[in-house]
């Protein structure tokens, strides 16, 4: 579904300087398979997910999806920011609607899918709020919602839960497991935590710093549906402490 | 909920008395005193009259005077009108690129550093004497702070926002409308109540050097025949008239763009 072939992104910043943000990525990530990408900040997991979101151009190698070399942002893509970057002006309902209303797709369907996904994440009763009369967790559900409301084969989502509390984050998780079972989609999670991404993942793409590359992808064994009570499995306990010592081995080792 | 609003509302007018008052009590005792020492010292009225003075002279030429205000009136609408429609495209043009943005920028520097009182008589003579020299030096005297200010408020929008519109296919044109004006709708607005202020001093210079009538006209034509309490009744009806429509352009923005004050408070 989605193809990485020996991608590179190197940004030139205002001074000239020239920064790897990633090099030599290559990964395939199958059709409605959920994939989480770990690693340090500023490894390039944003960047990587900007480069398939079409939002920036690789310089070197090739993104596609489903054979077609990705240029430009699709319709059949949804994008959850690190930030949850709503319109100020817009009240919810409306930032919800807005990819519909931009893709020129808005209709009475599209609203009342709206609603129903401000209800799946505890949001009904502030369709017509300002976001900034809503709190940060809450304006980052409505983020959500956004990226789901036209229904997209490919989710990408960037720390969706880095701004919840621990309650709501448990909760999402759980949910966006069950979204993704009734409505199967090709999911590419960035996460910060390493049980969120064992419990929610196919597949652990674990990635190493300055210049990002692709570590290792950590396959895990864990049935579905999978709920919390998992993390006391083996196989659970197996995946993260791989991950973990993918991420802080080297680190740890040159340490000593 | 729906009875959160009222308590809101209510603490939002008590807000605006208190907000009102002041400044009401502080012209007064201004007044007041301002008489008591115009009688005091016995200050000549072709000096500096007393408020009872200008008030009496400006009253018993109420009809002249409502006419010669009703003139100023429309020249600084028009004038301010003309600055509005003006900049916003031409704001849109210099944000669009660098190239033009560059071509324009020196243009309309060049337009501001000629100074308009010298500008007014050599536009009366290109348009004739009539409204529409006065119109133009208004709008010359305006539209500059609002073009830099609708400018800034384009570019000034988080590239998050500008990316959003791209995950979601927006064209250039829907990204204009819809993320970037609407972003730079304080920034819009902050300019607008420059432009009006400065919509005043531009129709009152082209009223001093071409008009048959209006409150700039009234104050050259009653000094000229020491009527000096007429001509400071004219100056207070200006500054009447600059606060009105000042206060005009804020509730505008209160009412029909009401987060635009909320974001504006919040970085105050
Ligand atoms: N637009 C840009 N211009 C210049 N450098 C950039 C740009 N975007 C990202 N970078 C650089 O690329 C590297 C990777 O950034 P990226 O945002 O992808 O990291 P990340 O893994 O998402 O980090 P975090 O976990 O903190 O969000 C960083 O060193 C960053 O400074
Ligand atoms: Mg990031």
């Amino acid at each position: 579904m989605i193809v990485l072939d020996h991608v590179a992104k190197t940004f030139v910043t205002r001074g000239g300087e020239q920064v790897a943000a990633i090099s030599d990525v290559s990964l395939e990530v199958r059709r409605n398979e959920f994939v989480c990408l770990v690693g340090a900040s500023g490894c390039g997991k944003s960047t990587l997910l900007r480069l398939v979101a079409g939002l920036v151009a690789p310089t070197g190698g090739r993104v596609s999806i489903g054979g077609a070399t990705v240029t430009e942002p699709r319709d059949d893509t949804g994008i959850v920011f690190q930030a949850p970057t709503l319109l100020p002006w817009a009240s919810i309902l409306d930032n919800v609607l807005f990819p519909l209303d931009m893709m020129r797709k808005l209709d009475a369907s599209g609203r009342a899918r709206a609603r129903d996904l401000l209800a799946l994440v505890g949001l009904s009763g502030f369709e017509s709020k300002y976001p900034r009369e809503l709190s940060g967790g809450m304006q980052q559900r409505a983020g959500i919602c956004r990226a789901l409301v036209h229904d997209p084969d490919i989710l990408l989502m960037d720390e969706p839960f880095g701004a919840l509390d621990a309650l709501t984050r448990e909760e999402l998780t759980i949910e966006l497991m069950r979204i993704w079972q009734e409505r199967p989609k090709t999911i590419l999670f960035v996460t910060h935590s390493i049980p969120e991404a064992v419990l929610l993942a196919d597949r652990v793409v674990v990635m190493s710093a300055r210049p990002g590359r692709v570590a290792e992808i950590i396959d895990v064994e864990l049935p579905r549906p999978r709920d919390f009570d998992m993390e006391a499995r083996s196989e659970f306990q197996d995946a993260t402490r791989r991950t973990r010592e993918l991420i802080f081995g080297g680190r740890s080792a040159r340490a000593n | 909920m729906a009875a959160a609003p009222e308590p809101i509302k209510k603490r939002r007018h008590a807000r605006l008395a208190a907000d009102i008052a002041q400044p009401v009590a502080a012209l007064i005792i201004f007044v007041i005193l301002w008489e008591l020492i115009c009688r005091a010292f016995h200050v000549p009225a072709y000096l500096v009259p007393a408020p009872s003075a200008i008030w009496t002279d400006t009253l018993k030429l109420a009809g002249p005077v409502a006419v010669h205000t009703l003139a100023t009136t429309q020249t600084v609408l028009l004038g301010f009108l003309a600055s509005l429609i003006v900049s916003l495209p031409l704001a849109v043009l210099i944000t669009a690129s660098p190239t033009i943005a560059n071509t324009v920028y020196p243009l309309l520097v060049l337009t501001q550093s000629i100074p308009k009182v010298a500008l007014a008589p050599i536009l009366v003579v290109i348009l004739g004497s009539n409204e529409l020299p006065r119109v133009v030096v208004t709008f010359l005297v305006a539209f500059f702070p609002l073009v830099l200010s609708i400018a800034a408020g384009i570019t000034a929008v988080p590239p998050e926002l500008i990316e959003l519109g791209r995950a979601c296919r927006a064209s250039k044109w829907r990204e204009l409308w819809r993320i970037r004006l609407p972003y730079a709708v304080p920034f819009i607005f902050s300019g607008l109540k420059a432009a009006i202020t400065l919509s005043v001093v531009g129709a009152v210079v082209g009223e001093f050097v071409n008009a048959d009538r209006g409150l700039g006209y009234l104050i050259v034509t009653s000094t000229a025949f020491f009527q000096v309490p007429l001509a400071w009744g004219a100056l207070v009806l200006l500054s009447l008239l600059g606060i009105i429509l000042f206060q005009a352009v804020v509730i505008v923005e209160q009412v029909f763009f009401p987060w635009a004050i909320d974001s504006d408070k919040q970085t105050i």
